[in-house]
């Protein structure tokens, strides 16, 4: 940034944008600025959630909570402590499985729901920070409430239905759309006994409720006896179909490695490691993640629904709350994904150690909110691919080099398993190998396939360097 | 031995599969059709939950659910021929014939299959804890052969759909 001192900011005229950074405080600086009062009453605020959590701290070194009912670690020790208490007492062995698939159902939509309520507005004021905006600030403190409005707003609207539309199917997508991103929740380990459904097919389970959706898409687009709707169906079914593939073989190569389609299994290979997926296969974690944002529609592969080419894609045609469950969809699913890519490649529930002191459901939703943020980066970031240059990308990048890869896998966890060597030196000896041959087969195939950086190989961005980015922002305030 | 819950979830899921499978003969428009196969593929991955063949379930919604559907789509989309309605086709007979064939086939091991061998304290005993290291095993231990012709076919049916619409490049675009 030594350049950027020297550059002349504050002698040109501010510009309307330069003027409101300025006269807007960065959070530290309003943090500092508060009365004598409150600062005192939010120390000692701090001080009693210390002795709290020293207390807490405390009880779990003793070893006092281990596997009694009310260890809040894992609230699987519950419903196993119910289960046991109901056979000794004769009560019929349905309701304890009844209640609690119950109550964790109810645990799961409140979950993706209460994400609805705050998701919208996290991703609107983050993108607003990444873009030098405000964002929604005007509904309720700091525009909290803009989601609820937001709401109440497509459930007073008309929900329409086109002439011509196919009435039976137009009607069903809506539904048919919202199951698969509830069900995919199932086999998500959050603790050690604490899981929805933790079927034995786990990653074959979360593949397949994943290619429901497509079909919900075509549906949707089909019905609205709308080209543009059609259009955008057409788009997201080819690349829905052409994305699956990718995904499948990269979790392919986790399954080879653990030798289980248990997603706890997964979690439970990485915790006894201490290494996660992304470490050992960082390109199928890559492969994952890219695929991922197009099976689900976000913005650097979001060609399904462009808003500025083809209105709103698939769901053109829709109104009203039926709309508002596609956007609902859209932002649950992203949720979904980043708890998949935490489970799968980030260590799930475990972090080293940390998931004996801290419950575990909180590690994975620090991680998942921590993928989430990186879906918001892309989107606040990255253009929008061309169908064709995303379908090439699947077909002639992603999915060879997954095959390799997968081969590569095969020899690896052959290794690994037949071999009497320390796991350490094996699976260090796999790391190694997966991270050189990554690097050479991305390069060696982009050059097969003839690619060309355009002006050059770039180190830094233009854009964020010159025009915008926090960075830019400090600058601004420095300056003058 | 059986549990109401599970006597309960196999009436409901045959009302379900078969429902939609007479549905799919009376809709009058495909896609309608095609929707009801749908639902009727999905309470068979129900049926095959409840016999705890969870792999078999999972590879129904994923295969049939999944792909076959998005495939009938796209071949009713691209078919000109194919009509919007579920109209009468031209081979009934043929269809009725493999019908009844397999119907038969279905008949004769159901009489065949000694079921008092397999209910009860045997049928438990024999039960595989997962179904999916047995599958794995038998695929490329005992039937490793068909599980290769299998993936020879699809080979050659990919290579072949290639071929068959691959468009011969002109001489100046590259």
């Amino acid at each position: 940034m030594s350049t950027a001192a020297s550059s002349p900011q504050g002698k040109r005229p501010a510009t309307p944008m330069a003027r409101q950074i300025l006269e807007h405080r960065s959070l530290l600086q309003r943090a500092l600025a508060l009365p004598g009062e409150a600062r005192f009453v939010l120390a000692v605020l701090g001080l009693v959630k210390l002795a709290v959590l020293a207390g807490v701290g405390f009880l779990v070194v003793s070893g006092a909570l281990d596997g009694r009912w009310y260890d809040i670690r894992d609230l699987g020790n519950a419903t196993a402590h119910f289960r046991d208490w109901s056979a000794r007492n004769g009560v019929p062995s349905a309701v304890p499985y009844l209640l609690s698939g119950l109550l964790g159902g109810l645990a799961i939509l409140s979950l993706v729901g209460g994400w609805l309520v705050i998701g919208v507005w996290i991703e609107r004021r983050l993108i607003a920070k990444f873009q030098i905006r405000q964002g929604p600030n005007r509904v309720g403190p700091f525009g909290l409430l803009q989601p609820l409005a937001d709401a109440i707003k497509l459930l007073q609207k008309e929900v329409l239905i086109p002439l011509g539309a196919d009435k039976l199917l137009f009607f069903i997508p809506p539904i048919l759309i919202f199951i698969p991103a509830m069900l995919g929740w199932a086999p998500i380990p959050w603790a050690a006994k604490m899981s929805y459904a933790d079927v034995n097919v786990g990653v074959v389970y979360t593949i397949a409720i994943s290619s429901l959706g497509v079909l919900a898409v075509f549906l949707a687009g089909w019905s609205s006896n709308n080209h543009y709707a059609l259009l955008g169906a057409m788009r997201t079914v080819a690349m829905m179909v052409s994305y699956e593939i990718p995904i499948s073989i990269s979790l392919l190569a986790i399954v080879l490695l653990t030798g289980s389609l248990q997603l706890s299994d997964i979690v439970a290979w990485q915790q006894q490691h201490s290494l996660w997926m992304i470490v050992i296969l960082p390109f199928a974690a890559f492969t994952f993640l890219f695929a991922s944002t197009a099976e689900i529609n976000r913005t650097p592969n979001d060609i399904g629904e462009a808003e500025s080419e083809i209105v709103a894609g698939f769901h053109t045609e829709y109104s009203g709350m039926k709309a508002g469950l596609f956007l609902a969809v859209e932002l649950g699913n992203a949720l979904l994904v980043g708890a998949m890519m935490s489970t799968f490649f980030l260590g799930g529930y475990t972090f080293f150690g940390l998931e004996t002191w801290v419950p575990g459901y909180l590690i994975l939703a620090v991680k998942t909110g921590g993928v989430y943020f990186v879906f918001v980066w892309l989107r606040a970031t990255l253009p929008r691919f061309r169908l064709d240059q995303l379908m090439t990308f699947a077909w002639k990048f992603l999915i060879p080099l997954s095959i390799i890869q997968l081969l590569v896998v095969a020899v690896e966890s052959t290794i690994i398993a037949q071999s009497g060597l320390p796991s350490a030196v094996t699976l260090g000896g796999a790391v190694v190998v997966n991270a050189a041959l990554t690097i050479f087969g991305v390069r060696a195939w982009a050059n097969a396939l003839g690619y060309v950086p355009e002006g050059g190989s770039a180190s830094t961005p233009i854009m964020t360097t010159t025009m915008g980015g926090l960075r830019a922002a400090e600058r601004i305030r420095a300056a003058n | 031995m059986e549990s109401p819950g599970i006597i309960l979830a196999f009436w409901i899921l045959s009302a379900i599969t078969v429902g939609g499978c007479l549905m799919v003969l009376i809709a009058r428009n495909l896609l309608h059709a095609l929707v009801f196969l749908v639902l009727a593929f999905l309470g068979m991955a129900g049926l095959f939950l409840t016999l705890s063949a969870d792999f078999i379930a999972v590879a129904q919604i994923l295969i049939y659910a999944g792909s076959i559907a998005v495939l009938m789509v796209f071949a009713i989309m691209l078919t000109p021929l194919a009509a919007r309605d579920n109209s009468n086709s031209l081979y009934v007979l043929p269809a009725l014939a493999a019908g009844f064939g397999v119907a038969a086939l279905i008949a004769l091991v159901a009489v065949v299959t000694p079921w008092h061998e397999l209910r009860g304290e045997a049928l438990q005993a024999n039960a595989p804890v997962t179904t999916v290291a047995v599958i794995g095993d038998l695929l490329l231990g005992r039937y490793v052969l068909p599980f290769e012709v299998a993936s020879i076919l699809l080979l050659f049916a990919l290579l072949g759909a290639i071929v068959l619409v691959h468009e011969r490049s002109r001489e100046d675009s590259r």
